[in-house]
């Protein structure tokens, strides 16, 4: 069955939304990521327009993130205090964030830009996770070896201003945290996602938050950040599909519930080394777009060059 | 006086000066709704004469439906350390959203290169690019690139033959709208030519627009952006909730 979406101008098959929708939904509810390095690639693929999947991504990434959240908020699985010292950082880095992209379109290579920041960091991420995931698998399966304590003190417990933070077990200093949010913030706004796949990361490694609540926290974060950029997108470039996005919400609402389900069933180290593998998988497909001679070497846009 | 007015225009127009096209368009206008998935428009003429068939050369129909045009940027992608990127840009000031062609026979037989000049009628002639050379070091080839890219949408057409003719006087086609269509008038050009010479020519448009639910979400996009932002949002929010709370009373 056939639809016409009225902002992207093209006509697309209703189940195939639903489905793409599902699916990231469903890994969006597992590993606590909000999807949106998935569903922009996914929308190209198909043949939308990229800015409009951009946006448009965006604003499924808010659905699928509030369904999780609330399922994980009633395994009382979110730091909320921690979330909102997250979001306060992420929202001055995408801020700026939004500059600098503003800068780098100028510039005219926003699109190599982009996808090196792809390949660099969901490379990085994806790799340190699956090593890290895979060793303390392997440490687990061998009793009676050293057994590492859950918290070391590092150089990030000398910082001032601390705060207690009880969902979480921790007594750190905001400025971590802060500065976390600001570096996700400002690539989120740059890469046009949530920036799930760098916050789960950095808070299990950076922060050292327990692993029970990263997903949650992760989750509510990125609410407000998608929100904040969807309406960014509407109101300065009118890219956001509504028609779409609901198409892409009803798959994605339901494939959600679902993941966060079995994510409760879960050992959080296979849950990270699958994560891992997608990350490494979908930023080994862009470094190959990169490196493989593309089979058209011309691209069309409408419009002249700013 | 009219006398010599008419041995006048019998010289410039020799033998087939009184060949009309009468014409007619299936619909002139195309509703663009939740469920468009393309549309066929049936194109039928005749031609009107005063006198017999002229003998001779065959007479030919060409028919052209042009989309609403806009400015495009083509970019080309080179090697530089190892990674494809685009490199060199061209600005092409007005290409067609949508440009099908179809004709009685062979386009070398149905029109001639001065004809063609003069009325704009192939598809490298339909795309305006004017002091594209200093842009790019070979500029032609981008505008091919652009071509080429939207025959493969299917968005660029040329059908011979896809005209039928009866008795050098009725004419009829079927040319497809795709379902990735952009608003606006359509313009529909019909020719009859004779040894490539356009006899006579028509023209006609077709609106194509969005109405309904399409028409109004897209206004609202573009009049009120906030509202429609945060119209956005607020589905996704329900959506979000309404799964949540949905899966809570299946479990319970």
């Amino acid at each position: 069955m056939q639809l016409y979406l009225p902002i992207a101008e093209v006509s697309v098959n209703i189940f195939l939304l639903l489905g793409i929708g599902g699916i990231v939904g469903f890994l969006s509810g597992l590993f606590g990521v909000g999807g949106g390095f998935l569903i922009t690639p996914l929308l190209f693929f198909i043949g939308i327009p990229p800015a409009i999947a951009v946006a448009t991504g965006a604003n499924q990434v808010v659905a699928s993130s509030i369904s999780g959240v609330l399922a994980q908020l009633k395994r009382k699985a979110v730091d909320l205090r921690m979330g909102v010292v997250l979001l306060l950082g992420g929202l001055v880095g995408s801020a700026l964030g939004v500059w600098v992209f503003a800068w780098l379109t100028a510039a005219g290579q926003v699109d190599l830009f982009v996808q090196l920041s792809y390949v660099l960091f969901l490379g990085l991420i994806g790799l340190t996770m699956f090593l890290e995931s895979v060793r303390a698998l392997l440490r687990s399966r061998r009793p009676g070896g050293p057994i590492r304590r859950s918290h070391t003190h590092n150089w990030v417990h000398g910082l001032p201003f601390k705060m207690k933070f009880r969902a979480s077990g921790l007594y750190i200093s905001v400025l971590p945290p802060l500065g976390v949010g600001a570096l996700v913030g400002f690539l989120a706004a740059i890469m046009g996602v949530g920036g799930g796949f760098i916050m789960v990361p950095a808070m299990i490694y950076l922060l050292g938050m327990p692993t029970k609540v990263v997903i949650g926290t992760s989750l509510f974060q990125i609410i407000f950040v998608t929100a904040f950029t969807t309406l960014m997108h509407a109101v300065t470039s009118n890219t956001v599909d509504m028609i779409l996005a609901l198409l892409l919400i009803l798959g994605g609402v339901v494939g959600a519930q679902f993941g966060a389900r079995l994510s409760g069933k879960l050992k959080a180290e296979q849950l990270r080394i699958l994560l891992s593998l997608l990350v490494i998988g979908v930023a080994g497909k862009i470094a190959l777009d990169l490196l493989l001679r593309p089979a058209e070497l011309y691209s069309v846009t409408p419009g002249l060059l700013p | 006086m009219i006398r010599a007015l008419a041995l006048f225009l019998l010289l410039t127009f020799p033998a087939y000066a009184d060949e009309e096209i009468i014409a007619g368009l299936s619909q002139n206008r195309v509703s663009i709704t939740a469920d468009f998935a393309g549309s066929e428009i049936l194109i039928y003429g005749a031609v009107k004469r005063d006198g017999p068939v002229p003998g001779g050369s065959k007479l030919q129909v060409l028919i052209t439906v042009e989309g609403p045009s806009t400015p495009i940027t083509v970019r080309k992608k080179e090697r530089r350390a190892g990674i494809w990127i685009n490199t060199e840009a061209v600005q092409i000031g007005s290409a067609p959203s949508f440009y099908a062609i179809a004709t009685t026979g062979p386009m070398a037989d149905v029109l001639t290169q001065t004809e063609d000049l003069r009325h704009q009628i192939t598809i490298p002639r339909a795309i305006r690019a004017v002091g594209i050379s200093d842009q790019a070091r070979d500029a032609p080839g981008f505008v091919e690139a652009l071509v080429r890219i939207r025959q493969d949408e299917d968005l660029y057409r040329l059908s011979e033959n896809s005209v039928s003719l009866t008795q050098d006087t009725l004419f009829r086609t079927d040319v497809i709208l795709p379902a990735n269509l952009t608003e606006g008038a359509y313009r529909v050009r019909m020719f009859l030519t004779r040894d490539g010479a356009v006899v006579d020519r028509l023209e006609r448009r077709i609106n194509v627009r969005k109405e309904g639910l399409e028409r109004f979400l897209y206004n609202l996009s573009r009049e009120q952006p906030l509202i429609y932002g945060l119209l956005s949002l607020l589905i996704a929010v329900v959506a979000g909730w309404g799964a949540s709370a949905a899966f809570r009373l299946m479990k319970a």
